[in-house]
């Protein structure tokens, strides 16, 4: 079960923080963007760190998600489950029918490709007025309620969302220890190698395609009824790029990586908020410099200080 | 009917013009580093925003301020490979999308300082009195673009074909080590190839901003579409991307005109898609095999 | 090892956002806003800062409102409804502003209508979405002309001129759509077809291909909705392709940046827009005179040629403080009241009528039908 000490770690700090900072705006509000980011970084790690296949449109699956749950519910009246599921469902759809063609592509006519179809999910957001509400987006939508237990305060968001992501870490945890992700690091490693091995690969990446979809789908779904309000410029290709981005600045191939990244990309613009004119031009020269000295993401460039210090420490001791 | 596909077409040449410069600006960094340069569609913004700069602010005659400008942004360049690429070699793919992603938004942020939000425009070359083919309609300021475009893509042509420094550089993008080896300084080459994008990227500014207006975030989506052209045409090959670029905008041109102007961008890109289904590396590009 | 590190990442993550806590509701009044400063919509989000920002300094340099000073908080929301909704939470939870005056865009505006309501703070919009006003919220008021007035002016004036088919031709942004929705719902009432109905995206470049479709139309005028550099683009391409039909574009170009972007090409180019373009051009006896020759005067001292975008955070400021200033209080829910029933307010958009069914309160009369004659505005009725 070592693999998964970082995650209790993890779930003590969920459970602390808002006790320690109660009704804390950045607990309770930015700490939900977090973590719902944190959510679709993980789920898009899950591809791109241990199945080596880069993807600039997981924005569009958050996006149908999103939609499907927003549409039905103010639409035509559904209740929010059902809805949700009808959103994972035609995920699941798109992304297992396009993921096969789109993956046999490499390098960056992948890139290109997944690029290319979030850009026409979100042209259809913004073009089918009558029923998405165009650019000015869909408002009204209801809350989620579990058992009679209705989901209308931020502290309540938090527990809903971060547990959320709580599960969707351990389960990814789960899956990278188990054969099938030892199949997906032989994937990243090398496509030509593991398909010596016995390792279907269309099928194992056509699936964490699938999968990592589906769970960007959830978090769309569980966006829509947070925020009670869902427009197109939530899912353009510039916060899939956003997404790429908390993934390899947090450290490819490493859940807690994708993590760190999501936390610290949306607390960053929260900060520098306060430079006002300087936020655009200090933001890109902060990405630009960690991934220079860093380019193993954080999480790793961290993890090597820490053995160095450590190793310092010892031979101190030891002297 | 005649006439308005005419029309179309002009149109699609001129905007596929802008496009196949940016493409090929990205398809040669690429094909000298391995790099995809998302900031490419900056150097084009950059271009045209500080020739508007340097000749309606200082007062300089708009040839002196575009090579002025030119020079300039050929300098942001040569940094950017110095002090963001060339820092972070042997890094991933990815690792490096993000690296030219942040020097992207970081020269945004640069412009944004120095000129504000404003749009800028620029006066045309050559007046601005349309020439008439039938009953289609031509600027002076689209031949501009379009000759330009065409001497640029010639000259980049005979650069890597005929040139000691340009089959150096398609050298070291084969086999960097043999490319050491043999003497090429490779260090220099790539200096020479982010040069040359930077150039094409500023004069590709400087020749459409009369039509097209500019703004400090105009680059965005040069650099997008640029990029789809370079992928539509083939990574590998810079003529490819030309065409690349072309085709994108004579697709967009027709699909707006015959299909649906709401839809243009998202059938490009259906296009796009289903070319790479059929030929993963692109329309020109060469099938590459994993080395194992 | 690997707890250590965990435990140490996430430290740092955490501690590092935990500034300090918020800062206690004092003697100042907090006027909160959010604004699209950076972004597409930029050059209306700009103004509109520019405003509030010499406002608040002027209105502290007089001994405040009441004599409490006044504290402006921006955020800027790039124009994304995300970022607003955000920015909304932090304005009302951790800087606890008294009122809010922002929402440059229809998107962002509409996005955090549920949040004002549910927290319950006055919120006025300079958004131009009829939407936000129809059905009324109890919370949300507005100050700009709705899209809905724009398309009716200018319905009104083809009418006037004796035209019955229209081509339209609109950007893909919130403004431009929601603009092109009330245009094919009003253009009936007016005797008016619509022979065409293009679009093009917000960067495009050239508009030839749908104005090449449009001339093949028996349109006996084109109408424009969008903002940006869109208009300019579409202007210029009207007359490069010798399209000779009367050309209207919306208030989204009511800025001098529109007739210098397209040149001789806005000659002839009609408008509706707000009396503010056309200041030096109104009787003195109109009521609205003082008021915009001193807006006018200050903001180009300072800034540059006016647009009326800055002018909608003017109205919206001074509206907010006329009603602290008559409730004698922040209370949320007494300056709410003191909003809507805001009579009389002599703005730079017009003259302000609230009621409990209109939180606009602006008649047609507001906008005037502006002509570009000789690269400047003129009044045509």
């Amino acid at each position: 079960m070592s693999h998964l000490r970082g995650f209790y770690l993890l779930v003590a700090a969920a459970l602390l923080l808002p006790l320690i900072f109660p009704d804390n705006y950045y607990v309770t509000v930015v700490g939900v963007t977090a973590a719902l980011h944190a959510i679709l970084a993980v789920s898009l790690n899950l591809l791109m760190g241990y199945a080596g296949q880069i993807s600039l449109g997981h924005a569009g699956f958050f996006g149908i998600g999103a939609y499907a749950s927003a549409i039905l519910t103010t639409r035509y009246g559904w209740n929010p489950w059902p809805a949700m599921l009808f959103g994972l469902v035609l995920t699941g759809v798109v992304a297992f029918t396009l993921g096969r063609p789109i993956l046999r592509l490499k390098g960056h006519y992948l890139a290109m490709a997944t690029l290319g179809l979030g850009i026409i999910i979100n042209i259809l957001l913004v073009q089918t007025g009558s029923l998405t509400g165009g650019p000015d987006g869909l408002g009204g939508i209801p809350t989620l309620s579990l058992f009679g237990w209705a989901v209308d305060s931020d502290l309540r968001w938090y527990t809903v969302i971060v547990s959320v992501l709580l599960a969707v870490v351990w389960l990814v945890l789960n899956i990278i220890n188990s054969r099938s992700g030892r199949a997906l690091r032989a994937l990243h490693g090398s496509e030509v190698a593991a398909e010596m091995m016995g390792i279907n690969t269309t099928t194992t990446k056509t699936g964490v395609f699938v999968l990592a979809a589906l769970i960007a789908s959830l978090a769309g779904s569980l966006f829509a009824h947070q925020q009670a309000f869902v427009s197109p410029d939530s899912f353009s290709f510039f916060f899939s790029i956003e997404l790429v981005t908390m993934v390899v600045l947090g450290g490819m191939a490493s859940t807690y990586g994708a993590i760190m990244g999501a936390i610290i990309l949306t607390f960053l613009p929260e900060l520098l908020v306060v430079f006002e004119d300087f936020e655009v031009l200090i933001f890109g020269a902060i990405l630009m410099s960690m991934m220079i000295f860093l380019p193993q993401g954080l999480f790793v460039g961290m993890q090597k200080l820490w053995r160095r210090v450590a190793t310092e420490e010892s031979r101190r001791g030891a002297a | 009917m005649f006439d308005q596909i005419l029309q179309f077409i002009l149109t699609g040449i001129t905007v596929g013009a802008t496009y196949a410069l940016v493409a090929l600006g990205f398809a040669i960094i690429y094909n000298a580093s391995d790099v995809v340069n998302f900031s490419q569609g900056e150097f084009v913004m950059l271009g045209a925003m500080s020739t508007i700069a340097l000749s309606a602010g200082n007062g300089l005659p708009l040839w002196l301020a575009a090579a002025c400008s030119v020079a300039m942004v050929i300098c942001v360049g040569l940094m950017l490979q110095r002090f963001a690429i060339a820092p972070a070699r042997g890094a991933s793919v990815v690792t490096t999308i993000i690296i030219t992603i942040g020097a992207s938004i970081f020269l945004r942020g640069l412009a944004l300082l120095l000129w504000g939000k404003d749009i800028f425009g620029m006066p045309h070359f050559s007046g601005e009195v349309p020439l008439r083919i039938g009953e289609a309609t031509l600027l002076p300021q689209n031949l501009w673009v379009m000759g330009g475009a065409s001497v640029l893509v010639l000259g980049v042509h005979y650069f890597f074909n005929h040139t000691t420094h340009g089959k150096a550089i398609l050298a070291c993008s084969c086999n960097r080590t043999a490319a050491h080896l043999v003497g090429i300084n490779v260090g220099m080459m790539m200096l020479i190839a982010y040069g040359l994008s930077a150039l094409l990227g500023s004069l590709a500014g400087i020749l459409v901003a009369p039509i097209t207006f500019t703004s400090y975030d105009a680059g965005v989506m040069l650099g997008l579409k640029g990029f789809s052209a370079a992928i539509l045409g083939g990574m590998g090959n810079p003529m490819g991307a030309v065409a690349g670029g072309l085709l994108l905008g004579l697709i967009e041109s027709l699909a707006a005109g015959l299909i649906s102007s709401g839809y243009k961008d998202a059938i490009g890109f259906v296009i796009l898609l289903l070319v790479l289904f059929f030929r993963p590396s692109g329309l020109f590009g060469k099938a590459s095999a994993e080395r194992v | 090892m690997n707890i250590r590190k965990t435990a140490c990442a996430l430290a740092i993550g955490t501690l590092l956002s935990l500034g300090a806590g918020q800062s206690l509701a004092g003697d100042t009044i907090k006027v909160g806003t959010f604004l699209a400063v950076t972004g597409g919509a930029s050059f209306l989000g700009d103004p509109e800062l520019k405003t509030l920002q010499m406002y608040v300094d002027e209105v502290n340099a007089a001994g405040g409102v009441d004599g409490k000073m006044v504290e402006l908080i921006h955020y800027d929301t790039g124009g994304n409804a995300k970022e607003a909704v955000n920015f909304v939470k932090r304005l009302i939870q951790k800087d606890r502003v008294d009122v809010i005056v922002g929402g440059t865009t229809s998107g962002t505006s509409i996005a955090v209508m549920p949040l004002v309501a549910s927290s319950g703070i006055p919120f006025i919009s300079l958004a131009g979405s009829v939407k936000i006003v129809q059905p009324v919220q109890k919370w949300t008021f507005k100050v700009p002309h709705t899209d809905a007035m724009a398309a009716a002016k200018i319905f009104g004036d083809m009418q006037r001129r004796g035209i019955t088919r229209v081509a339209l031709i609109s950007g893909s942004g919130g403004f431009d759509k929601s603009g092109r929705e009330q245009s094919i719902q009003l253009a009936p009432q007016f005797g008016i077809t619509l022979v065409a109905d293009e679009s093009y995206g917000a960067q495009d470049t050239d508009m030839t291909t749908q104005l090449t479709k449009i001339r093949d139309t028996d349109a006996q005028a084109i109408l424009n909705f969008g903002f940006g550099t869109g208009p300019a683009i579409v202007t210029k391409n009207v007359r490069q392709l010798g399209i000779d039909l009367p050309l209207y574009q919306s208030h989204g170009v009511a800025s001098k940046k529109f007739i210098e972007l397209a040149g001789d090409a806005a000659e002839g180019v009609r408008l509706p827009a707000a009396a503010l373009l056309v200041t030096d051009q109104l009787p003195d006896s109109d009521p609205q005179k003082a008021v915009l020759t001193a807006y006018k005067a200050k903001y180009e001292a300072a800034h540059g040629p006016v647009s009326t975008f800055g002018g909608h955070a003017y109205d919206g400021f001074y509206i907010a403080l006329e009603a602290i200033d008559r409730a004698n209080s922040t209370d949320k829910a007494k300056v709410r009241d003191e909003i809507e029933k805001t009579k009389g307010f002599v703005g730079t958009g017009g003259i302000y009528n609230m009621t409990q069914s209109d939180h606009l309160g602006l008649g047609m009369d507001a906008f005037k039908m502006l002509e570009i004659r000789n690269g400047d505005w003129t009044i045509v009725q």
